[in-house]
């Protein structure tokens, strides 16, 4: 074969770049690894991982697991993990809500009601995230008050500038009960389902079931928890000396860094939800109400599951968004992932290309795992055999 | 693709010319301008003043190598850093030297890939707290929040001190100084504790400065110093030297005023260049010190201009005094 009809092979051609690119990627990685390494030897810094064993010797100021500074830096690392994977969860909860009563409210006939909401998203959307945390962290700081004279909810809650302390539920042995009351409930409450379904299909019968669903679902693990004398009592937050102790406590940053994650978040949520509903043919709610649905049912089953069809994408983005921004928290000192590990472990043992890599690990695994989920709904909400 | 291999070619060859790194020196001396790290703003450290100019005690030893290196003190490059940035920007390259409140201990100083060229200032972990708190003695903060700034070793002295006291508390933590002052400021937390040098410093910037005190009790010994890469002799010996430099000049009573008067003293003379080959021997001008000397000041001027008795700053010299003054500064004889 001639040379020259082999490299304008289209074929070869395309895979021939290939190679070159993929070549090229694989040098500059090895130089870069390479060149990393002869310069940690020259700079005679301490690598390895070592570290995460070491004490860490420093206080956290939120933690959901057992930390002291005896911890090691791995306990600091796992604490961090939690604080940001609460974080996010939390914000994703209030930003979902939000962004779903925001996005249906925009389309309001009321004036009021869909100019309101469209102010609101105008105005969060378009203000840069970090500008938002700081503005809500200072405001906080500013407007509440020092814990000497807290703002008190029926002398069991109180908010201050030191965060917003609850009472904090202590279980008794005896509520592993009421918690399989629960389960069984739950179970129960399937049945019913499945019964009431069944009759429907078999008779054409449609029965209110929410009594039967509240009674199972509540009334039985109430009336075990009645039963075995309330084996629940509360630790309540109380002023000693400086502070307050005892109870649950959310920091200032915590609720600053929720609260702007939740409302900056729910604007393009919003906007998500809006663009699915529009996308819906008019003819379908039409047809809808033609049936003889409510407004209310029209959306609940006509419109909303179509329209999250188009919006649960988008909504992913989002949500991955929202995890990543919450590393911001290290602005406001909210002890997240990234301000307990590639900030102040990262500054007691000085490893920056150990901790950096583990950090970055730890964010594409977080957003790996959300994404894979939401893809699984996305995958179970679509509609068999179309766009396939 | 002509471009992209260019391009690729480009980025190959730079990443392969970060192995080739001339010694510090050569390098200042190439670029004409010395790359210092300081603070992001400390008052009678490092700040920026009124006619937007660098001044502090830290930002007058970065003029001081300038002015041994380059002959210039103004030929210096001042780069704010986070107490997390500041040793990352060193081992890359970024700066020259940190001088910038630094605390010498042994993992940083053995770990890091970093040298401690000396001691600058003697210091200690103290605490601030606001006057309305009533409290008088560090004993009495069971139970108090405090701010920190993250990133330092006041973070551990702090659990090392409340462990051994028996206390609980809580950190409430930032990233910058300013925002550490501006939680205090809005009762975030109780007390602020960090240098003592610094917590004078911090109250002069108070809105009220009368409405705070700074409370007797040192927890740490928290000796700052300029900071060099390892490995570089030539370059931690110059920046060594020169803090020699500012201090033997004190101790000789060479001033920037009396610099230029003749000395019958041998050792002013072998400081200043004028005999021997002192300024030889570090690679630098014979006049290096005398530079210095003259561009910036000694020891005691610095002090003074900037974080002395008549500052608002209002530091004794205490443990920073020369050891025949009853202090531990002591320089190695310059023979």
């Amino acid at each position: 074969m001639n040379i020259l009809s082999f490299l304008n092979n289209s074929k070869t051609r395309f895979f021939l770049f290939q190679i070159i690119a993929v070549s090229i990627v694989a040098f500059i990685a090895y130089h870069a690894v390479s060149n990393l390494n002869y310069n940690i030897d020259r700079l005679g810094i301490h690598s390895g991982l070592g570290f995460l064993d070491l004490r860490a010797g420093f206080d956290i100021a939120e933690h959901f697991i057992a930390y002291t500074p005896d911890s090691s830096n791995l306990d600091a690392f796992y604490v961090g993990l939690i604080n940001t994977i609460v974080v996010s969860i939390i914000s994703i909860i209030f930003a979902s809500v939000l962004g779903v009563i925001i996005g249906i409210a925009r389309l309001s006939n009321n004036y009021l009601i869909s100019k309101l909401a469209e102010i609101y998203v105008e105005i969060f959307r378009n203000i840069p995230i970090l500008l938002q945390i700081l503005f809500w962290y200072n405001l906080m700081l500013i407007s509440l008050p020092s814990p000497r004279d807290s703002f008190e909810f029926f002398n069991i809650a109180f908010l201050n500038l030191r965060g917003i302390f609850l009472p904090k539920p202590i279980f008794e042995s005896g509520f592993i009960w009421v918690m399989l009351a629960f389960f069984m409930g739950v179970f129960i409450s399937f049945f019913i389902k499945w019964f009431f379904n069944k009759k429907h299909d078999l008779t054409g019968v449609k029965q209110r079931t929410w009594g039967y669903h509240l009674l199972s679902l509540l009334g039985l693990p109430l009336g075990v928890y009645l039963m075995l004398g309330s084996p629940v009592y509360f630790d309540y937050p109380g002023l000693q000396g400086f502070n307050f102790r005892g109870g649950f406590t959310f920091s200032p940053e915590f609720l600053a860094l929720a609260f702007a994650l939740s409302i900056y978040t729910a604007t393009y949520i919003s906007e998500a939800i809006r663009a699915g509903i529009e996308s819906v043919d008019k003819g379908q709610k039409e047809a809808a109400l033609a049936i003889g649905l409510t407004q209310t049912q029209a959306l609940k089953f006509v419109l909303l599951p179509q329209a999250f069809r188009v919006a649960i994408p988008p909504i992913i983005n989002q949500y991955l968004g929202l995890t990543k921004n919450s590393s911001l928290a290290a602005a406001i000192g909210y002890a997240d992932f990234v301000d307990v590990f590639s900030g102040t472990v990262l500054n007691q043992v000085g490893q920056a290309v150990e901790i950096i890599l583990i950090t970055m690990a730890v964010y594409l695994t977080l957003s790996l795992i959300i994404s894979l989920g939401l893809n699984l709904v996305n995958h179970k909400m679509r509609i068999n055999g179309l766009n396939e | 693709m002509n471009q992209f291999l260019k391009f690729s070619m480009v980025s190959l060859l730079s990443i392969s010319g970060l192995n080739v790194q001339a010694d510090t020196l050569t390098n200042v001396q190439a670029k004409g301008l010395l790359s210092c790290g300081v603070t992001t703003g400390l008052a009678g450290f490092s700040t920026v003043n009124k006619h937007n100019k660098w001044v502090g005690l830290d930002v007058d030893f970065c003029r001081s190598v300038a002015a041994a290196t380059l002959g210039d003190s103004e030929k210096v490059k001042f780069i704010p850093l986070t107490s997390k940035e500041r040793f990352t920007a060193l081992q890359s390259g970024e700066i020259d030297i940190l001088s910038r409140v630094t605390t010498w201990t042994l993992t940083r100083d053995a770990s890091l890939g970093l040298n401690f060229a000396g001691v600058m200032y003697y210091d200690g972990q103290g605490f601030m707290v606001k006057k309305s708190l009533g409290v008088k003695d560090a004993d009495e903060l069971d139970g108090a929040t405090f701010c920190v700034n993250k990133g330092t070793t006041t973070e551990l002295n702090l659990a090392d001190y409340a462990k051994k006291q028996g206390f609980r508390y809580k950190t409430a933590s930032a990233d910058t100084i300013e925002q550490t002052k501006s939680n205090f400021e809005m009762s975030r937390c109780d007390a602020l504790t960090t240098d003592q040098s610094q917590l004078y410093a911090l109250k002069t910037s108070l809105k009220d400065p009368s409405s705070a005190i700074v409370l007797p009790n040192v927890i740490s010994k928290e000796p700052l110093g300029p900071v060099v890469r390892q490995g570089d002799d030539k370059w931690f010996n110059i920046v060594r030297w020169t803090l020699n430099a500012m201090i033997t000049a004190e101790e000789l009573g060479v001033t920037s005023a009396t610099v230029d008067n003749p000395s019958r003293n041998a050792e002013v003379n072998r400081l200043l260049g004028n005999s021997g080959t002192m300024g030889e021997y570090l690679g630098l001008d014979k006049k290096w010190a005398y530079n210095i000397i003259k561009q910036v000041g000694n020891y005691s001027e610095s002090f003074e201009r900037n974080i002395g008795v008549d500052t608002p700053i209002n530091i004794t010299r205490g443990l920073n005094a020369l050891w025949k003054d009853g202090g531990i500064l002591y320089s190695p004889p310059f023979r």
